[in-house]
């Protein structure tokens, strides 16, 4: 394997605009209020800005196919300015685009931001659009959360958990990530939930209830890279450094080889997940990793994720999340800002969003969810697609001596 | 309207039969033209004609004696197409499709006024190439005159046809047509072989008689007083062409053991077979009160479920009726025992669920303007390149198979799926449409535009290999479950309203017990 990028990568700053439905506000508003907390957080000038990333997912409904639209927002000047999408990965995909940069000498000082304005396509839930001319004519064109429900179906089956037990662990997550959302103001969902609440709201697709589905929203997040000289340089005496960063696409093989994957969990995941390890020197990541953010779309994604990421055993996930093991007094926090489930999904921004958690937590700086002992190595997973065909990324970041 | 009224078909007739007698003789398998094999397929939902009344009586209680029974109702996303394409592949179940020489479609409900419906048909059941194709349409009569040619053509050396009809009439609520309409296909194989059944003689009569009528592009039928059509369509026009049939062909009404009148009103079948002085015990169930009255696909229908009924040296008279009179008569051979191993016709009319929901049905036809909402709004614009380079995949269901490896994955590529040997450029063609498969992984998604929701969909595995992800068609609550025996259907998959376009595919179904190999 390759040497990998491990503390090569200093963050110098992050920031994250409040996420939810911004009616009043355009795109530019959001990625110049998540630009304007990370450049003071990084404490340098627009103008030291070698190269910039930008990822949004839905073009036609946000801002254009271009990197012409963040160089704009933020008044770069003029240097290059590259627009990604890799489905609901793309936010952690523009973060591996500055990473890779600072990491190759090409850059100083890089910049990803992700944005994304669900809410002006005048319906909930993703945007239905077309995935090419030739998936249009044998694939299915299903909804986000109907793709994803077929996890439980194959879950239940590969491991023999009861729909009703399944059904209370999945609403588990969601409980908990409402709990935690309750206590973040940049959350869209701020309201806690019960049990009850979750288990007997409407059916969106079998058997994922509205309780399951994460939110809809609006957002932007912001990173700004460096090396750890450079961090230093800058007065950051202990900067959170970059441990790992993987991603992982599926190459058809879970879709289309019969016999095969068995459709309760996440191929790319797991391989993401290892190489990740590997990159940042964790053997034990049950023991060594402190906290995680991971890609809860939906409650089933973020069981199964754990894991994928080989924290709970295989088939023993729901059984841990039920122990409150996730929750954020429980061993590994998971979603301890609220997840996807209280900040909406808008797709460019949540990968960014998530290592954005993960950074004020390193840094003791998250306010009355700070985990009160210190954290010190974070997770994040982002995941775009379906569980039979996806991009899985993984980022660890940590302090400077884990 | 072609004529089947010269002298040198009677004398066709005989030469087959003493050919037929001389392979019996001889202990030799018989090769005769005739009728080689038959399918069916009737959409599984069947309306109960009370719910239609319950509905309109308030409007049109005059129609209260016909809510009675029930009617087949074709799928949202099912037309004389795809009713068409099942049927056929009923009847090929134990044909080699090699042999197939030509594709007949007869509707006077085809999807499409030019581009070959016949050739959509012939694309999904994966023909060859070299398939001759071609619509029959314009009349209820479509059917049994196509029947007419493709049995002459076999007698003239032409290879074995594949005839199908299909309709799915649209009626206006509150209609006649409505409670006495049904939807389904039925399909023949016709051509020189082990005949089931072979033409004894035929005759034809044409005309101009408006009982109903539609115009080029029109949705609904217009028509005339049933006394009229009763009196002087049944009464005097078929009566008078049956006549003159038996005694053109030579046959004794009273020798005729299936009668086959595809007319569903009420005691014309009696009243004809009364007249004529053929057996009451002759006169075959029309199907009014389980099916409907399925247009131009009608006889053919009724006529392979006679097939399956009946046994060897029985005679068969089939009547035609629309502008005008066909009249054939068959008799079945010794092959018909092994023909009636399948028994399409009553696999598909027991493939049964009763449907109460009368304004769903009305928006499956478009007759119900609900509200979709913007989910709906996806463009489905199909370009022509896209879907002629992937017809074989899409229209026909063919996969890939690694010539190296023997993997089998949908759809086919360049490189093998195979993750232990990718190996580039060895896929051959690998036909999935007749492989059962087991569901792997589904939902009932609620939220997804779909016009029967919630949409079923989910991963499924083929037999001997390939996976896919597919929508799930004709399903039920708790009759889906990982492991459930699935078989692939061919349906519409959507529709580009604005251009004007049906994409079509297959979906999967779940194989019910007691169902048709």
């Amino acid at each position: 394997m390759a040497r990998g990028i491990k503390d090569k990568v200093a963050i110098l700053g992050m920031g994250c605009a409040r996420f939810g439905e911004r009616w009043a506000d355009d795109a530019e508003t959001l990625m110049v209020e998540a630009y304007e907390e990370a450049i003071a957080d990084a404490g340098i000038e627009t103008s030291e800005i070698d190269a910039a990333w930008l990822s949004v997912a839905f073009d036609a409904i946000n801002i254009g196919p271009s990197g012409i639209p963040l160089a704009t927002a933020l008044r770069l000047r003029n240097i290059g300015v590259t627009k990604v999408e890799n489905y609901c990965a793309s936010g952690t995909e523009a973060f591996r685009g500055a990473v890779y940069a600072v990491a190759s000498g090409a850059a100083d000082i890089a910049l990803a931001l992700g944005v994304e304005k669900l809410k002006d396509t005048g319906y909930g839930g993703l945007p239905v659009r077309s995935r090419g001319t030739t998936f249009d004519m044998v694939g299915v064109t299903g909804s986000a959360p109907g793709n994803f429900a077929q996890l439980a179906s194959a879950y239940r089956a590969a491991h023999g958990v009861g729909k009703a037990d399944l059904k209370r662990a999945m609403a588990h997550v969601s409980v908990k990530s409402h709990a935690n959302g309750a206590k973040n103001p940049k959350a869209h969902l701020r309201k806690p939930i019960d049990m009850d609440t979750v288990l007997n709201a409407p059916m969106i697709a079998e058997p994922l209830g509205l309780y399951d589905c994460c939110g809809v929203s609006d957002g932007a997040a912001c990173a700004i890279v460096t090396t750890p000289e450079i961090a230093r340089a800058f007065g950051k005496r202990d900067p959170v450094t970059v441990k790992a960063l993987q991603i992982s696409a599926s190459n058809g093989w879970e879709a289309q080889q019969g016999g095969g994957w068995n459709g309760s969990y996440f191929h790319t995941t797991r391989i993401a997940a290892a190489k990740a390890y590997e990159e940042a020197g964790i053997t034990r990541p049950r023991e060594q990793i402190s906290l995680m953010e991971v890609h809860d779309c939906f409650s089933v994604t973020e069981l199964v994720t754990m894991e994928d990421l080989h924290i709970s055993r295989e088939g023993q996930g729901w059984k841990d999340v039920l122990d409150g093991l996730f929750d954020a007094d429980g061993a590994i926090p998971c979603q301890i800002d609220g997840g996807l489930k209280c900040f909406g999904h808008p797709i460019g921004a949540s990968g960014l969003r998530m290592i954005y958690e993960n950074y004020l937590q390193l840094l003791g700086r998250a306010g009355p969810r700070q985990r009160t002992s210190l954290p010190s190595l974070a997770l994040s997973h982002n995941l775009g697609g379906m569980p039979s065909q996806n991009v899985s990324a993984v980022a660890i970041i940590g302090t400077h001596d884990a | 309207m072609m004529q089947w009224e010269s002298g040198n078909d009677d004398q066709s007739y005989q030469l087959y039969t003493s050919i037929y007698f001389w392979g019996l003789q001889l202990g030799i398998p018989c090769m005769t033209i005739g009728i080689l094999a038959c399918g069916a397929y009737i959409p599984r939902r069947r309306l109960q004609r009370a719910a239609i009344h319950a509905a309109n009586g308030w409007f049109a209680g005059g129609l209260k004696g016909l809510a009675r029974g029930e009617r087949a109702i074709a799928g949202w996303d099912e037309d004389s197409i795809t009713m068409a394409v099942e049927a056929a592949r009923a009847s090929l179940r134990d044909f080699d499709r090699a042999a197939i020489g030509s594709v007949a479609l007869a509707s006077t409900t085809l999807p499409f006024a030019d581009r070959s419906n016949a050739g959509v048909v012939k694309e999904a059941l994966n023909l060859a190439d070299a398939t001759g194709a071609f619509d029959l349409a314009g009349s209820r009569r479509a059917a049994t005159t196509g029947l007419n040619q493709a049995l002459a053509a076999a007698a003239g050396g032409a290879s074995a046809q594949l005839l199908v009809a299909a309709d799915m009439r649209k009626s206006r609520p509150g209609s006649e047509a409505e409670m006495t309409s049904g939807d389904a296909a039925a399909a023949l194989i016709v051509g020189d072989g082990e005949a089931i059944a072979t033409l004894v003689g035929a005759h034809s009569v044409t005309i101009d008689f408006v009982d109903h009528v539609r115009e080029s592009g029109a949705d609904f039928d217009y028509g005339w007083e049933g006394r009229w059509i009763r009196d002087e369509g049944y009464g005097a026009m078929v009566a008078t062409a049956l006549a003159d049939g038996l005694a053109k062909i030579g046959v004794d009404a009273a020798a005729i053991d299936r009668f086959i009148v595809p007319i569903t009103a009420k005691g014309v079948a009696e009243g004809l077979a009364r007249r004529l002085g053929i057996s009451a015990e002759a006169v075959a169930d029309r199907l009014a009160d389980s099916v409907g009255d399925s247009g131009a696909a009608h006889p053919i229908l009724l006529l392979a479920s006679a097939l399956e009924a009946a046994g060897p040296g029985e005679r068969i008279l089939l009547v035609g009726f629309g502008q005008g009179v066909d009249i054939l008569i068959f008799e079945t051979t010794d092959a018909i025992a092994d023909g009636q191993r399948r028994r399409s016709v009553a696999a598909t009319l027991a493939d049964r669920v009763e449907d109460m929901n009368y304004l769903r049905w009305l928006f499956h036809r478009g007759l119900y303007d609900l509200e979709r909402g913007m989910r709906a709004e996806l463009d489905q614009k199909q370009p022509g390149t896209t879907l002629w380079r992937n017809r074989k995949a899409v229209l026909g269901l063919v996969g890939g198979r690694c010539t190296q490896t023997g993997t089998v994955q949908f759809p086919k590529s360049e490189i093998s799926v195979n993750p232990n040997n990718p190996a580039a450029h060895t896929q051959e063609d690998y036909p999935l449409a007749d492989r059962r498969a087991r569901v792997v992984t589904y939902t009932a998604d609620a939220l997804a535009y779909s016009p029967d929701p919630p949409g079923y969909y989910g991963v499924i595995d083929f037999d001997g290999g390939g996976r896919m992800t597919v929508e799930f068609a004709d399903v039920v609550a708790d009759d889906v479950e990982v492991g459930r025996e699935m078989r692939m259907v061919f349906r519409i998959k959507a529709f580009d309203a604005q251009r004007g376009f049906v994409k079509y595919f297959w979906k999967a179904v779940p194989v019910r017990t007691g169902e048709a190999g």
